[in-house]
């Protein structure tokens, strides 16, 4: 049988990726209200103004865009056919995904030897797993981007594979997008 | 007995082997059935799973409810102890709302959207099993707890501080938060699947203001999913984190909002309320007009009100919290809110009776069950506006005229139109009619033994009977409507015979249906009864709405262009051929969903303290994803869907 042509015109791969970006800005909307509601409101200390480097974090934030810019590359290189290039760009998309979550890493250790523990205040609740469940969507990311670059080793540059880039690109923008909210909301606002 | 010869010895190894081997042939074909079972990807094998694991959980919940009747029967009756009460509600509503409900309109989705928009599949057959998978194994991990001793016991709504460590120390809890984090995940998948399903693969011609009604509210609902259950999801997590690993977001003492967890809740609880009954409104939409021999009347306006639901659904969740001070003018609006939806509900049930009027009613059985919901559900709506006004709530909340109004919505609502749907769609699924007498039988009493039940409910309520409390002192006088409510009950009980008696003489020997026993008007009746596995032999073409009765549009007509275009290809729904005419391909079972659903089944074991278990499962869904992403959809030959 062959295909019949999609209704709306997005096709469904695509569509599914963004359905669930939506319900996934539900998920985050609800972390980041959670984390405002509960804005200075911390009984004990550290509070947030002691802990947080922004001149740190600025610098893994503009990494995670970078790596977006390097997304959109690799998807321009594959809709050119460029192999080589593309498989390039998605190396250093993951790569640069994986810097950033070296950061947090970095960042969540150094909050901890400064006595921010994850049960210690309402501070150390809502920002460990609101910038927790952030990491994890890239550290999903970067396994994917992963798995898109040894996969390209072989087979053919064809519709499907584009496709598949795109659809990756889309997820990834969308975990930047949140990214900037987070770092302005938590570390520009603090 | 020790000294046989060997060769004896041998020999009698030899017949033991060959009586293994004869045993395994035997039983080859069956087991192939089962792994059939355990790997299809076909959307109507995977709701009749649906359908089973959902009503066998209907039927262990429906059990929990006799037993708090049966304690509830008397004043000051000691059946139960307390604790198993608490246990046995919070079981009931849990099990009731997310493991019976939930996977019975999810089933109905499964079987009938695919073949009402003329498509061969779901979107995504895999992630379909997926979901199933994860709907099943969540109700098992919750009912784990009954041999453990340790079912959860702060209410289905888990409010905090109630729900925390500290006041709820046992084990309960984290399995009520564990089950719901599991199977969320597959209901999000199922929402994303009937979305994608929905807009992209309806027939040529079938636009939207053709699609059949209860297609419309899969929609609705699918996308209500999708927004709903992510903060519930995230409030499941902080319970999770505050309960395990010490964090304060329920923690009043470290300046936590005590109000945040009831908003997480009921920001969820709400939309879920229409994510459970819009699917039998929708089903009333499909039953009516069939059996009125009418389209549906003011279909657009139908549709909209659905739609207005939905999107008014999300406004009014605070309606739940009116008792715990949230000051004059959150009340209000809420209030106000709350009560705008009794607009688009009251437009609906004026639609299906401006359906039937003047129509050639046929009062077969979906009929009655269809009539049934649109008056109980009346009821149900009716004692709901009451309690939208603060004042009257505060009267009513935490009392059993609460317990009564839902049980009107969620019993005369959902499960008199999940019956209608069943007695309407059997013939289709099965290709055998339901004895229309039996089901008569099953109709009336049901609807007896559930106003038995529950309308007393709103005296005691009203005359101070308290909700999730196992008993009350015999001088509030309520020994009487209790009573009547407990024989109802039981009554309850008794009206599964004629149904379950009736699936069974039915599935041994029934009438053949034929593809269109009512003489319905949409695309499902086009097709054999039970469906080939690809549904439609040739893509159906669509016209007009209701499509199979209407005339197919002559090609002069066509060309005077007095109609909207169909699009090209297919064609008139009404001449399905008996076989394609070219060969269809269809998915290839997959045993991926299973693997990955089993390891995040192991995971969320783990998460009852086992960090190793967790990494376990979490390792088993990584190879399940990676086996199910390098797979084809399609194994036996290039195609698609």
């Amino acid at each position: 049988m062959s295909e019949l042509a999609p209704v709306t015109g997005i096709r469904n791969r695509k569509l599914a990726m963004w359905t669930f970006i939506g319900s996934e800005c539900m998920l985050f909307a609800t972390l980041i209200s959670t984390y405002m509601v509960y804005r200075g409101r911390n009984l004990i200390g550290p509070y947030p103004h002691e802990l947080l480097n922004v001149p740190f974090i600025t610098v893994t934030t503009f990494v995670l865009l970078m790596s977006s810019l390097c997304m959109v590359l690799a998807l321009a290189a594959m809709q050119q056919g460029n192999r080589r290039q593309a498989r390039f760009r998605l190396f250093l998309t993951a790569a640069l995904g994986l810097v950033f979550l070296v950061g947090q890493f970095y960042e969540f250790n150094h909050f901890h030897h400064e006595g921010l523990g994850l049960s210690r205040n309402l501070f150390s609740s809502t920002f460990y797993i609101l910038t927790g469940t952030h990491g994890a969507h890239v550290l999903g990311g970067v396994i994917w981007l992963s798995t898109l670059f040894l996969r390209l080793g072989s087979g053919p540059i064809d519709a499907e594979r584009i496709e598949t880039v795109e659809i990756a690109g889309l997820y990834w923008h969308f975990v930047d997008a949140v990214w900037i909210i987070l770092f302005t909301l938590i570390y520009l606002l603090a | 007995m020790n000294s046989q010869p060997a060769g004896d010895r041998s020999e009698r190894l030899d017949g033991l082997i060959a009586r293994a081997r004869a045993l395994g042939q035997a039983w080859k074909p069956r087991l192939a059935v089962v792994a059939d079972w355990m790997t299809t990807v076909d959307h109507k094998k995977i709701a009749i799973l649906y359908f089973l694991s959902g009503m066998t959980f209907l039927l262990i919940a429906g059990m929990e409810g006799q037993l708090i009747r049966v304690q509830l029967a008397q004043s000051e009756l000691r059946i139960l102890d307390p604790n198993l009460y608490n246990q046995l509600f919070t079981m009931h509503g849990t099990t009731m709302v997310f493991f019976a409900g939930m996977p019975l309109i999810i089933a109905y989705f499964n079987f009938v959207v695919p073949l009402q928009i003329g498509a061969r599949d779901v979107a995504f057959p895999r992630l379909n099993m997926f979901s199933w998978w994860l709907a099943v194994f969540g109700g098992l991990f919750l009912y784990a707890s009954v041999p453990l001793g340790s079912m959860p016991d702060g209410g289905w709504f888990a409010y905090t501080p109630l729900t925390n460590r500290e006041y709820s120390p046992g084990r309960g809890m984290d399995f009520y938060v564990l089950a719901l984090l599991l199977a969320g995940v597959g209901t999000i998948a199922g929402g994303v699947n009937f979305v994608v399903t929905i807009l992209n693969l309806r027939a040529p011609g079938m636009t939207f203001m053709r699609l059949p009604l209860f297609t419309w509210m899969a929609l609705v609902v699918s996308i209500l999913i999708l927004l709903a259950f992510p903060p519930f999801t995230v409030g499941l997590l902080f319970l999770l984190f505050d309960r395990n690993f010490g964090t304060h977001f329920f923690d009043a003492a470290a300046g936590a909002d005590p109000l945040l967890w009831q908003h997480l809740f009921w920001v969820f609880g709400h939309p879920e309320v229409y994510i459970l009954v819009l699917p039998a409104f929708g089903i009333a939409s499909e039953v009516i007009p069939t059996f009125s021999r009418k389209g549906l009347f003011g279909y657009p306006v139908v549709v909209f009100s659905g739609v207005l639901i939905a999107f008014l659904g999300f406004g009014v969740w605070a309606h739940h919290m009116f008792a715990v001070g949230m000051g004059p003018l959150a009340n209000s609006v809420f209030a106000g809110a709350t009560m705008l939806i009794a607009v688009p509900t009251g437009i609906k049930i004026f639609n299906w009776i401006a359906t039937m009027w003047g129509g050639k009613l046929r009062f077969t059985t979906p009929m009655l069950w269809a009539i049934g919901l649109v008056s109980m559900f009346i009821i149900g709506g009716l004692s709901g506006v009451m309690h939208a006004s603060p004042p009257t709530d505060l009267q009513q909340t935490d009392t059993y005229f609460i317990v009564a109004h839902f049980h009107y919505v969620l019993i005369g609502g959902l499960v008199f139109g999940l019956f209608a749907g069943l007695y309407y769609w059997f013939p289709k699924a099965t290709g055998k009619m339901l004895s229309d007498k039996l089901g008569k039988w099953h109709f009336w009493l049901t609807l007896a033994a559930f106003n038995i039940t529950f309308f007393p409910m709103h005296f005691s309520g009203l005359l101070g009977m308290p909700r999730r409390t196992f008993t009350y002192p015999s001088e509030l006088g309520l020994d009487g409507f209790n009573l009547v409510s407990t024989i109802g009950a039981g009554l309850f009980t008794v009206a599964f015979v004629p149904l379950i008696v009736n699936l069974w003489k039915t599935l041994r020997n029934g009438e053949p249906a034929g593809a269109n026993p009512w003489g319905a008007p949409t695309l499902e009746w086009s097709t054999g009864s039970p469906p080939p596995h690809y549904n439609f032999a040739v893509v159906p073409r669509v016209q007009r709405r209701d499509p199979l009765w209407h005339p197919w549009i002559r090609p002069e007509e066509e060309e005077a262009g007095d109609h909207e275009d169909a699009g090209p290809g297919g064609v008139e729904p009404r001449l399905q051929p008996e076989v394609a005419p070219e060969p269809v391909v269809m998915p290839s079972n997959s045993w991926w969903p299973m693997v990955m659903s089993i390891g995040m089944l192991i995971a969320t074991v783990g998460g009852l303290g086992s960090l190793e278990t967790t990494l376990v499962g979490a390792a088993i869904t990584l190879v399940g994803l990676f086996g199910w992403a390098f797979e084809p959809a399609f194994r036996d030959g290039a195609g698609h869907l």
